[in-house]
């Protein structure tokens, strides 16, 4: 590859980016652009734009907006704003004392290094299937704030995740802040993956005596802890076929409501 | 952005990537490229002192920030940094392709936790890949800092 190409050298298809400084300004972005992607941490919209597999034609870089990254008390509960990093949400005292399942589960997400960039709230509107955190904030009953240049709207987690990467976020709607209900009764995050930090295959949130899996279905799903298998109608891949991941779901059920 | 605490003009192209502009715009090809998509650990660079994957940032998303490459932990003529010179010792490298996301991980590791013990350091260096398995030796070079 001679210099000239190097120099021309991107990977992502073209996008127009844009770098709001406010919400307000932000939400203005999203309302007037067609086909627009909010970027947050980009530790999975990124890849998506190496491979080419995700191209908008408008990046909205929401990192450059200020005090959006505060990690807070409210309501009984802890809430967690759209930039706040895994890493800080990890070291954060607050939520280990109010929401320590959250405290577990960000330390399953990938690696330190991923998550000092990846964020709490991107993890949410990304809703990839064998995702952490969207299983958490389903089972401890959660919800997130959408805003809008329409106005402002809360969605619990139970109406919020509709399909493999999909939620009822409107696409002028921007996630600011998700909120994780305190919990202290028993609970426990527990998953099963081929190497440290990949994504599970299978994994099993217990918050009290709530059940919610991850990784094998098209959402997370509520499932009944006595019989965890019930409707479920895994894929199978090369990593593990349909049966093992039920199998999975039982074994990691059991560990689950083990504590 | 400020590269290895010098000042460098702003990317021409918001969709070049952090890593291809600090190889190809700045010259800096000491920041290695494997996977191209967060997993390899390959071109892992300090950004304002905590370790990030530098392929998986727009170069102008580092606009207004520090980026310590790994030509920024010890100059030309300058002995080798504590992590360059641990490596060394333990024979922490073989082909090294893999090297400089490995000190570059191991410098952020041990800014926030100055004495990991045997189980953080596994988790520390778990982003990064190496794939002429050097693994045991890569462990003691880190104990050895660590102590």
């Amino acid at each position: 590859m001679g210099p000239a190409t190097l120099l021309r050298r991107v990977k992502p298809a073209p996008f127009e980016y844009h770098s709001p400084e406010s919400v307000e300004e932000a939400c203005e972005l999203l309302s007037s652009l067609d086909d627009a992607k909010v970027l947050a941490g980009g530790q999975s919209l990124i890849p998506l734009l190496n491979f080419r597999l995700a191209r908008p034609a408008h990046l909205i870089d929401i990192n450059r907006v200020g005090a959006l990254d505060r990690i807070y008390e409210r309501d009984g509960g802890v809430a967690i704003q759209a930039l706040a990093r895994q890493a800080a949400v990890e070291d954060s005292d607050l939520v280990a004392r109010v929401c320590p399942l959250l405290s577990d589960a960000v330390r399953l997400v990938a690696h330190r290094v991923i998550r000092n960039r990846g964020t709490v709230c991107g993890s949410i509107a990304h809703a990839d299937p064998a995702s952490e955190i969207p299983a958490v904030l389903l089972a401890l009953g959660g919800s997130v704030v959408a805003r809008s240049a329409r106005g402002v709207r809360t969605i619990a987690a139970d109406d919020l995740f509709s399909g493999v990467f999909e939620t009822s976020l409107a696409p002028d709607e921007l996630l600011v802040e998700a909120w994780f209900p305190a919990i202290r009764g028993k609970h426990a995050i527990v998953e099963e993956s081929r190497r440290h930090g990949d994504f599970a295959l299978a994994g099993a949130v217990r918050a009290d005596d709530r059940l919610v899996l991850f990784g094998v279905a098209s959402t997370p799903v509520l499932a009944d802890p006595a019989d965890p298998v019930k409707g479920l109608d895994p894929s199978g891949d090369l990593e593990a076929t349909p049966a093992f991941r039920l199998h999975l779901v039982r074994v990691l059920t059991d560990k689950a409501f083990a504590a | 952005m400020k590269v290895n605490g010098v000042e460098h003009p702003a990317p021409h192209d918001a969709r070049r990537l952090l890593s291809d502009h600090l190889r190809h715009d700045l010259g800096l090809t000491g920041t290695h490229v494997g996977c191209e998509h967060g997993v390899c650990g390959c071109c892992t660079v300090l950004l304002d002192g905590a370790p990030v994957r530098s392929c998986l940032m727009l170069a102008v998303q580092a606009e207004g920030h520090d980026v310590t490459t790994i030509e920024g932990l010890a100059r030309d003529g300058e002995p080798l940094h504590r992590v360059q010179q641990a490596f060394h010792e333990n024979h922490a490298l073989q082909c090294g392709f893999c090297t400089p996301g490995f000190v570059m991980s191991v410098t952020g590791l041990l800014a926030r936790n100055p004495h990991p013990n045997a189980l953080e350091i596994e988790e520390g260096i778990s982003g990064n890949l190496c794939r002429c398995t050097g693994y045991a030796s890569i462990r003691r070079a880190v104990e050895q800092l660590a102590r």
